[in-house]
Parts: C-alpha cells; sequence; structure tokens
C-alpha cells in the first residue's frame, strides 16, 4: 500500500484540469471561429468531404493539455545513452506546435530516464567490440524469418545461453520486447481458456491477451485476495453462459511494473497457481538484470525454483543495452513456440550484432567472461537503489514503490508541475522522465527515475541536491510521513530498517 | 415580507388555475404516475436470486476435482517445422545451410545490400558513437539524431510529407492500422494479404470485408453494397470510417495490385487507402519508390504507405510514411511506437547508408527486373510445377500444378525437391504459414528470391537444377 494522495493535492488537480479543459474549450472555439490560426495539420483539399479522419473529441486531450508540455518528450539525443548523456538543443516560437533545432548540444546530462539498469549502454569495451565483429562478419540484417533461411548460429548460441543464464530448459530469442508478448500469449491460449491480468499490465500484454480471444479478467493491482477471489470463481463456476469447465487459466503479471515500481509478489503468486492448477506468465521487462543477488531477476530475489513460472519472459532492452525479447521455460513449450510463434513464421529473425552484445552482456553478468564486472554492476545497482530511495524519502517526497526497485516514481499530480519540473530539471542539467495521463490515471502523474549501475554517488548527490531544490521551488513535498534523516554512514546491511510495502 | 408572501400567494393561485383548465387525460397520467412511485417506494427491493447455492464444501470439492489442459499441446518430433535450417556464417549470396555451401535463393536481399562494405562501415561508426541498444522507447530519450535523419531521408526519397519509424518489420502495419481505424469502422482487404495485416485488423476491432484477390469488381459490389447500407442509416455512415488495405506487390501470391482503378474507387466511394509496399519498395518503379511510382500515380492519393526495411534495404525495422496529418496521429496512438523501445542506432545507420546506394545507382532496379524476367522465364514449362507470381517480381512461388491430396503430403513432396535442390547447392525454402491462423490459407509453395547478386550462370544453373528436382521427385 503506497502513501495515498493527500486531499488538498487532489483537490487542486481535480481544479487545475478544470481549468485546463475549460480554456481547451475557449481556445477550440477561438480556433473554429477562425479568431485564432489553427496550427494543426489539415485533411487535403480534395479529400475534404470524405468521412473525418479523427473525431474532434479523441484529439482534445491532445491539441489543448499534450501540446502545452509537449518538450517534456520526444528529447532528442544524440549520444550513447549511459549515465551522461549529450542532448540536441530545441526551441519552440509558437508554443510547442513546431520545434526547431538550435544545432547546439547540451552535453553532459546526468540521465535518469534511460532503462540502462546495468550500464551495459556503452560505446567501447568488451560488449562493443564482440559486437563490432560480428557486424563486420554478419552484416547487419538477416532477411528472412526464423523458419525459412534467417536461422543463424548465433541465434542458437544465445537461445542456450539464455536458457542457461535463467535456469530453465530451453529458451527462444525475438526481434521485438513488445511483439514477444503480442505475437506468443495469441499461440498459447485461445477461445474458451481465462487470462486474469493485472490492473497495471503494459500495452503488450494487454494487446496480447486481446488478440487471443481468450476471456480477461482484471484483478487488482498485486492484490493477492483479488487473485484468488477470481479463481475460485472462475473454477467453481465454469464459462459465463455454457458453464463449461475453462480449457486452461493463464496469469498474467509483471516482475517489476515500469509505471509503480512495485515488486510482484512472487511466492503468493505461486502458491495459488500450484494449489488452483493455473499457469504463470511472468513478464520480466524491468526485473531481468536489475534485481536479485545474481542479476537473474525477481524469481532470484525471492530466492524461488525458476521452474514453478511456467512461462518466463523478458526483454533485452532494459539491462543488457541491446533490443528484443525472450522466452523461457520447459523444452516442450518452446518447441511448441518454435513451431507455431507468428514471430518464428513471418517475422525477421534478430540481427547479429544485437544477438552479440547480449551473448556477451549475459556472459558478463553470469561472470563467465572471466571478471566481476557482472557481479559488481548488480551490487552496485542494488546500493544506488536503496541510497537514491532512502534519500527522496528523507527529502519528504512521495515515492512509490517497492524499496528494491530501481524505477523510482515521485508524484507531482497536478498537470502544471508534469511540465515545470521536466523544465527545470533540464536547466540544472539532469534528464528525467515524466509521466502523466494517459499512462497514469489522472491525478497521479510522476516523474520516474530509472537508476542505473552506471551513476556514481557524485551523479546520484548531484541528482538528489537539484531534486531537492527544485521540489522546494515547486512545492512537492507532499509526504507525511517524514524519516529521521541518517547521518552519512557507510551501507550496512544493519542501518537499514526493513519498511513495510 | 408582504410583498414577498403576496408574490407566493399570487403563485399558489396561478398554479391552482392551471390545475383547473388542464386536461383531464393530464391529470389523470400524473396522477398514475405518483401512485406508481408511491409503490415503488415501498415495495420490497428485488434481489436476484443467490447465484451459487453451492456450499464450501461442494467449491472445494469442484477445485479438487478441475483438471486443466496441459499448457502446450505436445509436438510431434519430426513436424517439418521444428527443425530449422542452420545457417553458419552470414546469410549472403553464398550461404552455408546444415553444413553445406549454397547460392542464396531464399533470402530477401534484392539489392544485396546485406554483404556490401559501405553501409557495414556506416553501422561500424554508428556502433561506435552509440553503442548497440537504445535502453528506451521514442518519448522516454529513445529518440536519437540517426533515427530522425532517417526519418527525414525516407519522406525525401518516398517524396511525402512526413514519415515515422518502428523498430520491428511486423508491428509496422499492424500498428499503423489500429491507430486509425477503430471498432465500428469499415475496411475492406484483399484476400491474399500477410499475416501482419490481418493482426493488424484483428487488433483494431473493425468490421473487415474480403473481396477476392485482385478483383476489381468484387471490391466494387461490396463498396456498392455499403452505399446502399448507408442510406438507412445517413446519421451512423457520417461517422464511420472506411478504408482499403492493399499490398504493392504480394508477398504471399507474387503479383501487382492493380492501383489506378483502386484510386478511382477511393474518390468515387471515398474511402481511404492504406497501401503495404513492403516488397515493393527498391524494387518496382524507375527509382525504386514503389508502386506508385511504377503506374505514376502522385502520392499524395495515397494517404499511407506503410513499409519494412528488412527486404530491400537489408536492415531491420519498418515505416509509414504520408502526409503530416496522417502520420502525426500514430507519434501517439501507433503501440508498437508509443510502447516499444526504438530501432538500434546502428541499424538505422546501415539503413540510411543502403538508401544512399539506392539514390546513387538507380540501374540496379533495372538490373533486378531483367534478372526476375529471365528466370521467369527460365521456369516455365517445368512439368508437375507452375510459377506464380508476375514476371518483374522477385519473389516467386512455385506450386505444384496437381496437388496429391492433402496439404500435408503436399508439403512433403515440395520439400523433397527443396532437398534435392540444396543437396546440390541451390538454398531453397518452402513458403512457412501459420496453417489454422491464416484467413485465406495459400497453397504450399516453394519461394524462389531473385537478387542482384546472382549472376546469369547462377540463375540458369538454378532453373535447370530446379527442372531436374521436378523431374526426379515429381514423376
Amino acid at each position: 500500500a503506497f502513501e495515498e494522495t493527500p486531499m488538498l493535492v487532489a483537490v487542486l488537480t481535480y481544479v487545475g484540469y478544470g481549468v485546463l479543459t475549460l480554456f481547451g474549450y475557449l481556445r477550440d472555439f477561438m480556433r473554429q471561429w477562425k479568431i485564432e490560426k489553427c496550427q494543426n495539420a489539415t485533411e487535403r483539399e480534395e479529400q475534404k468531404d470524405f468521412v473525418p479522419l479523427y473525431q474532434d473529441f479523441e484529439n482534445f486531450y491532445t491539441r489543448n493539455l499534450y501540446m502545452r508540455i509537449r518538450d517534456s518528450w520526444n528529447r532528442p539525443i544524440c549520444s550513447v545513452p549511459g549515465a551522461k548523456v549529450d542532448m540536441m538543443e530545441r526551441v519552440s516560437h509558437d508554443y510547442n506546435w513546431t520545434f526547431t533545432y538550435t544545432g547546439r548540444v547540451i552535453k553532459d546530462i546526468i540521465n535518469m530516464g534511460s532503462y540502462n539498469y546495468l550500464g551495459f549502454a556503452q560505446n567501447a569495451g568488451t560488449c562493443q567490440e564482440a559486437a563490432a565483429k560480428v557486424l563486420s562478419q554478419y552484416g547487419a540484417g538477416v532477411c528472412s524469418t526464423r523458419q525459412e533461411m534467417g536461422n543463424l548460429d548465433k541465434h542458437e548460441e544465445l537461445e542456450k545461453l539464455v536458457a542457461r543464464f535463467l535456469g530453465v530448459e530451453s529458451a527462444m530469442a525475438y526481434g521485438m520486447g513488445f511483439a514477444t508478448n503480442s505475437m506468443n500469449i495469441p499461440a498459447l491460449v485461445g477461445k474458451g481458456c481465462l487470462i486474469l491480468s493485472d490492473e497495471l499490465n503494459h500495452a503488450s500484454l494487454v494487446l496480447g491477451a486481446r488478440l487471443s480471444g481468450a476471456t480477461i479478467r482484471i484483478f487488482k493491482h498485486n492484490n493477492m485476495q483479488s487473485l484468488e477471489k477470481l479463481l475460485k470463481d472462475a473454477i467453481v463456476h465454469g464459462q459465463p453462459r455454457t458453464r463449461r469447465p475453462w480449457k486452461k487459466i493463464l496469469i498474467l503479471v509483471e516482475g517489476i511494473y515500469s509505471m509503480e515500481g512495485s515488486i510482484v509478489r512472487l511466492p503468493e503468486v505461486i502458491a495459488l497457481k500450484k494449489k488452483y492448477k493455473s499457469y504463470l506468465y511472468l513478464d520480466e521487462a524491468h526485473s531481468i538484470g536489475a534485481l536479485g543477488p545474481s542479476g537473474r531477476g525477481v524469481v532470484d530475489y525471492f530466492g524461488l525454483n525458476p521452474e514453478d513460472v511456467d512461462i518466463m519472459m523478458g526483454t533485452f532492452t532494459k539491462s543488457f543495452g541491446a533490443a528484443g525479447g525472450y522466452i523461457g521455460g520447459k523444452k516442450e513449450l518452446i518447441d511448441y513456440l518454435r513451431t507455431y510463434s507468428h514471430s518464428a513464421v513471418y517475422a525477421t529473425s534478430m540481427s547479429p550484432p544485437v544477438v552479440e552484445q547480449i551473448i556477451t552482456s549475459v556472459k558478463c553478468i553470469m561472470g563467465e567472461d572471466g571478471t566481476t564486472v557482472g557481479k559488481a554492476r548488480v551490487q552496485q545497482l542494488a546500493e544506488n537503489t536503496r541510497y537514491f530511495r532512502r534519500r527522496l524519502k528523507e527529502m519528504g517526497f512521495i515515492i512509490y514503490g517497492n524499496e528494491d526497485s530501481p524505477v523510482v516514481p515521485l508524484m507531482l499530480y497536478m498537470p502544471a508541475k508534469i511540465g515545470a519540473f521536466g523544465r527545470e530539471m533540464l536547466k540544472r542539467n539532469i534528464g528525467v522522465v515524466v509521466v502523466g495521463f494517459p499512462a497514469t490515471p489522472i491525478i497521479e502523474s510522476r516523474a520516474r527515475f530509472c537508476l542505473s549501475a552506471a551513476h556514481t554517488k557524485e551523479m546520484l548527490d548531484r541528482a538528489l541536491k537539484e531534486i531537492d531544490e527544485v521540489g522546494d521551488l515547486l512545492q512537492l513535498k507532499y509526504s507525511r510521513h517524514r524519516l529521521v534523516p541518517i547521518l552519512d554512514r557507510p551501507f550496512d546491511e544493519t542501518t537499514y530498517e526493513e519498511t513495510e510495502d | 415580507m408582504a410583498a414577498a408572501g403576496m408574490g407566493q400567494q399570487w403563485v399558489l393561485v396561478e398554479m391552482v388555475q392551471a390545475f383547473y383548465e388542464a386536461p383531464a387525460y393530464h391529470l389523470i397520467l400524473e396522477g398514475i404516475l405518483i401512485l406508481w412511485i408511491i409503490r415503488l417506494l415501498f415495495s420490497k427491493t428485488y434481489k436476484l436470486q443467490e447465484r451459487s447455492d453451492l456450499t464450501p464444501k461442494e467449491k472445494e470439492e469442484l477445485i479438487e476435482e478441475w483438471q486443466p489442459e496441459p499448457l502446450v499441446p505436445p509436438v510431434p518430433k519430426d513436424h517439418p517445422a521444428l527443425n530449422y535450417n542452420i545457417v553458419s556464417g552470414p546469410p549472403t549470396h553464398i550461404i552455408t545451410v546444415n553444413g553445406k555451401e549454397c547460392i542464396n535463393f531464399a533470402s530477401f536481399n534484392f539489392l544485396g545490400l546485406l554483404d556490401n562494405e559501405k553501409v557495414k562501415t556506416a553501422a561500424q561508426a554508428s556502433l561506435k558513437k552509440y553503442g548497440v541498444g537504445t535502453c528506451g522507447p521514442r518519448g522516454f530519450y529513445g529518440t536519437f539524431d540517426v533515427h530522425l535523419e532517417l526519418e527525414e531521408r525516407l519522406a525525401k526519397f518516398m517524396r511525402t510529407e512526413e514519415a515515422i519509424l518502428y523498430s520491428y518489420g511486423f508491428a509496422t502495419i499492424a500498428s499503423a492500422i489500429p491507430a486509425y481505424s477503430k471498432r465500428g469502422d469499415i475496411v475492406f482487404v484483399d484476400e491474399a494479404a500477410c499475416f501482419a495485416i490481418q493482426k493488424g485488423l484483428q487488433a483494431s476491432r473493425s468490421n473487415i470485408k474480403l473481396f477476392k484477390h485482385n478483383d476489381m469488381a468484387d471490391l466494387e459490389r461490396l463498396l456498392k453494397e455499403q452505399e446502399t447500407e448507408d442510406q438507412k442509416n445517413p446519421r451512423k455512415a457520417r461517422v464511420t470510417r472506411r478504408f482499403i488495405v492493399v499490398e504493392g506487390l504480394y508477398m504471399n501470391t507474387g503479383d501487382i495490385c492493380p492501383l489506378p482503378e483502386l484510386i478511382k474507387l477511393k474518390y468515387k466511394y471515398k474511402v481511404r487507402i492504406f497501401l503495404e509496399e513492403s516488397l515493393s519498395f527498391g524494387v518496382l518503379g524507375e527509382h525504386g519508390r514503389g508502386i506508385t511510382e511504377h503506374f505514376g500515380i502522385n502520392i499524395d492519393d495515397i494517404d499511407l504507405i506503410s513499409a519494412n526495411m528488412e527486404n530491400s534495404l537489408a536492415s531491420i525495422g519498418g515505416f509509414c510514411c504520408g502526409r503530416s496529418f496522417i502520420i502525426d496521429h500514430q507519434r501517439l496512438s501507433g503501440q508498437g511506437y508509443c510502447f516499444s523501445a526504438s530501432l538500434p542506432p546502428l541499424l538505422a545507420a546501415a539503413a540510411i547508408e543502403a538508401l544512399n546506394i539506392m539514390e546513387d545507382n538507380p540501374d540496379i532496379f533495372q538490373t533486378l527486373r531483367a534478372k526476375c524476367e529471365r528466370i521467369h522465364k527460365a521456369l516455365q514449362g517445368i512439368s508437375g510445377l507452375k510459377v506464380v507470381g508476375e514476371s518483374f517480381s522477385p519473389a516467386l512461388h512455385l506450386q505444384l500444378e496437381e496437388s496429391c491430396g492433402s496439404r500435408e503430403n503436399d508439403v512433403k513432396l515440395l520439400k523433397r525437391v527443396v532437398d534435392y535442390c540444396m543437396n546440390s547447392g541451390i538454398a531453397l525454402t518452402q513458403a512457412c504459414y501459420l496453417e489454422k491462423e491464416e484467413k485465406c490459407l495459400p497453397p504450399p509453395s516453394i519461394r524462389v528470391v531473385i537478387t542482384v547478386e546472382q549472376t546469369e550462370q547462377e540463375l540458369d544453373k538454378a532453373a535447370s537444377l530446379i527442372k531436374e528436382a521436378a523431374q526426379s521427385v515429381l514423376n
């Protein structure tokens, strides 16, 4: 349970949105009556009598609220997305309708927005050298699907390695993490099956569930009583009208939820799954590499057996500095996916240099390359996480999420503060990610920090100082639980208090 | 106070007067309504019958007894799709498949750019500057200057206003369609559309109307039917969007869509056209701009062109191009764009360099077309196999002239032909489909892909080898 929104803040947020909506209507009215120039792109003259492509109301939010703070997103960068990044400066002279690039590059912005948990986004070092060698040998593309002529020996090597890393029998890799979910869930479940999906699941899981044609029921976020109730009801009552028993029940959860920073209650979910004989699909997009004493994800974090999870899915984009996704599990499952997955039949296989990057980074994390760099990074990430979260809580911000998750959402609530926070932090050379509606509930907009093993303590301290300043400036310190700040002692398990999630 | 009292009294008098002057039925109706409200207020609340009269013990028993199906049905070990061909080394012109060296007639490397040194150098430079991954979606520090440059270059090359980049070819059209077409809209799509289009249509939840492959008369019939429907309900028709989705060069049949007729139908019935140009981008047209250049059509007449960069450009990913009015919408509502990491910069740099090469050497398209014509002619007249596809299409299908009864046996027979060719040094593959999921499953076939790197001797050798294989296997 996270700290609740203070009542005053909630009211003010609603008021803020109300004012913005009113102004939105006013501006739309002025645009319609040509008092104000319309800067939207418009339909062609020859097609003016076609059915309009967009309904005016659909784009109301985009035109009137999103446009005002559009400069917080899609910021173009021009260097490797490591701990520090260079950004291309862009200005807008017409209130964000168009941008022009001044040509100047803002250098050395502390990057708290990229998903670079273990710091493998590097343009030098063993990973990059190996990828360069493979690039010159194999080329960049593949031009064929896995089942036709696109199955390279590199792919086989990668899959064996991933299976060993996860501790499962077999694994299969795909070119895009989003597509891994949306193309494999339909291959596993179909009509007559039941999918129980968490409230806050990612769009790819939702799309995959919808495309499969199975019935979808949603349980409250991380709430085991809600899940148990749904399971009981499903088995006892069967399918909605025919009362036939369900063919299969699949539970969809994520390791770390990217907007909340919460970690799934895996031991309880596994206990429920065993009791009610259902199957578990675990999406470890953010948690693989980032959690656990040896970086093997949320299963490792809780010390459970990877064979208890039927389908372990994850992506290579976040902790491994590459692109793509994988699914791991028993051999029958992977054989079935090799034959019937949409991606294996119709989509191009992964690019060889990307595959090599994953192979090298996985070997590094496992320690098989002969160094302890991997282990050191995993530990550094854990320390950074605990330190950063502790300091932010001490300052008085409302922070969501589990104590050990490297995704740190800081609540902003009010729409104006979303834009203000992003811009103020950029002025101080810190790049942050702010999210609002529709990715989050309408009053719970937040700034999300993604910590990395590449962040040194100095960078974190500097970032914390700036966040403190901006927090005072924008009055963001809503928290009513003030933690007593501990003096800067060296890291020690005994100084860390257990706070209940 | 007196004035207020007078005012109130006055209003009361008005009311009583109105009461006397009201017609009888009005008073009776109001009386009935008031009596009904009083009855509802005092009647018992209606309770739904208890859903289950099961005791907790019975529930426990049901839970104990229920057995789910196994997660996946077992796959037989000799299933043809389970044993992949393993390619050792790069899948270029000379390819090593399962240990044997062959000439590659199976990878969609039409312009031979997979192995091009300039492309590799550009990708290496990008790798040195940016590393491999982008570590974020486009909205959150995942937009690199290479992405912006590639989008600009693609838009300029295709002569449209804007282009948008996706990191996966399959996801391009599968995210573009649901961004515009929602529940209640109508989409007319060709029967032979590829699987990615089918998934996009399924995700959009719109009404799908299939028309026979390349049959404009059938499409016009469907459009006329829709018109008569509209006249019955003009209000609904004013907000129902309509789209036609076609491919430039169809992957499943190798032929071309009659675009000029489609444009005429577009303006006559007011439907928008989405064109999928994965096979025709970089192949058709004088400069490789695709089917619009081939037919000489104004590119603004097509609402959206979507293509993947995995064929002619020998990279990974896809793009959509068109007018800003249309493309800009995908930046917030294209699922594969907003919720997925962006394309690795080295692949974007490889695509930019490939585009440079395409622009600098416009004669490779002519060369490719000549080679296609040559092999198309050479493959005619093979007993037992027929060639399916246009003469200038670089991806042909060889289907059995007569099927031997079941699809399984056809597939086995074609596999023997493919194996014969592979053993003699020509790498071919069968076209793979998901048999249960396709809407209109094409017949089993062998895919023959022509690239500019194949010499004339190799083309002739391939044709004669296929003839030989057909002779020995099918007779």
